[in-house]
């Protein structure tokens, strides 16, 4: 049974990778099942809705330079809210840079230390898609590049926008889950391209 | 009740990894063991439910109870593949990476654990990903924490040096998954919440 990593990472039905992923059953199970509760099929629109959390998943692969599971969540979006969509891809390219970067609490570690700029949504992501999105996307570019620059005044950021604590949670789990949905098909790509020669 | 951020103003965040024993506290409110639902308490098996980390992702009940499925069938699942301590260093290699000092002080002790080259775990954690190791050590880590950067830049030649260290694909997948999954627990662990100092 294929799922969406499959198609993404070009694994065909009885491909040695796919026999590989069916030994970890659950794993690919449940993965499909995050995918389904966070983005594609959730319960609860009100703490997030769908065009916001399409929205924050392109962000997050686009951001990524994850192109195929960004393409998959631009083709989502387009359907949905195609104002959104240009406002996005208008402010792409501003933002796109590199990671992960960031400061520890100063230390031994502080030589590692490596800042970056924040990052602030410009006006057209609000008009198009309301300040609870402006912000989501602003967290989701902090969370992606400087994950260790977290803060307790980022989470504050999304609450004065409109987020509840329920909605923060989902948001995480959706930010944080596709950084390791665009690796498994930045691993499986590579994989099911230079399959063994036995 | 109005939704509000939890402050721990005055505490020293540690500094430096390690694989002591590090608390963690959320900037959430956990949901009150009282009021978890027949589907919390689902969700929450295999878990402890006194843990304020699984107790603020129980909000998103389906998600945590999908996230904890998968998260033990990568890591404990024993059908071939890749050891449980190299499971563990590939975890450790994306935390080092990423920069979370709570993840990777609990996945450098599980290395430990499993491997006994306590060592070798300690260079990860005070050099970093470029730390000396031996070549199997070395291509996992390097696979991981390529996996990690962002953008990935895993390639033909990570897959060819596990390879040569003598993995074979379904450890390669092993490695894949658990750096990867930890791409998602470090972001949970950073972005919601703070490491503590070492309970001593």
């Amino acid at each position: 049974m294929s799922d969406l990593i499959d198609d993404l990472a070009g694994i065909a039905p009885g491909s040695p990778l796919d026999v590989l992923r069916s030994r970890r059953p659950t794993a690919r199970r449940d993965v499909q099942a995050s995918y389904d509760a966070l983005i594609a099929d959730p319960r609860d629109l009100g703490r997030a809705s769908a065009a916001e959390r399409i929205a924050v998943a392109y962000w997050v692969a686009a951001l990524s330079g994850a192109a195929r599971l960004a393409e998959h969540y631009r083709g989502l979006l387009a359907g949905l809210d195609p104002d959104v969509l240009a406002a996005i891809d208008a402010a792409l390219p501003a933002a796109t840079t590199t990671g992960p970067v960031g400061s520890y609490p100063p230390g031994p570690l502080s030589v590692e230390d490596e800042a970056a700029p924040e990052w602030s949504a410009p006006a057209g992501i609000a008009a198009a898609g309301g300040p609870r999105l402006a912000a989501a996307l602003e967290h989701a570019h902090l969370v992606t590049y400087r994950p260790r620059d977290a803060s307790p005044d980022a989470l504050q950021a999304l609450l004065d926008a409109g987020w509840t604590t329920d909605g923060i949670v989902t948001l995480s789990q959706l930010i944080a889950f596709v950084h390791f949905q665009l690796r498994l098909v930045a691993g499986f790509t590579v994989l099911a391209a230079h399959a063994e020669e036995d | 009740m109005t939704d509000q951020i939890v402050r721990y103003p005055g505490v020293v965040r540690p500094n430096a990894f390690t694989a002591e024993r590090l608390g963690w506290r959320p900037w959430l409110e956990p949901k009150p063991v009282d009021d978890l639902t027949a589907e919390d308490r689902h969700a929450l098996e295999g878990r402890d439910v006194t843990d304020p980390y699984f107790r603020v992702l129980v909000r998103d009940p389906i998600v945590l109870g999908a996230r904890t499925r998968a998260d033990i069938d990568i890591f404990t699942n024993d059908e071939g593949g890749l050891d449980r301590a190299e499971r563990e260093l590939a975890a450790a290699a994306a935390s080092r990476t990423n920069g979370c000092l709570f993840c990777a002080s609990v996945h450098a002790r599980f290395a430990i654990e499993q491997s006994g080259r306590r060592d070798d775990v300690q260079r990860l954690l005070d050099e970093g990903i470029d730390a000396e190791q031996d070549e199997r050590w070395t291509a996992i880590i390097e696979a991981s924490a390529a996996l990690t950067a962002t953008p990935s830049f895993f390639g033909p030649a990570h897959v060819e040096a596990l390879r040569a260290a003598g993995l074979d694909d379904q450890a390669i997948v092993d490695v894949i998954q658990s750096a990867g999954f930890f791409n998602w627990a470090n972001r949970l662990m950073l972005s919601i919440g703070e490491p503590l100092p070492p309970r001593r």
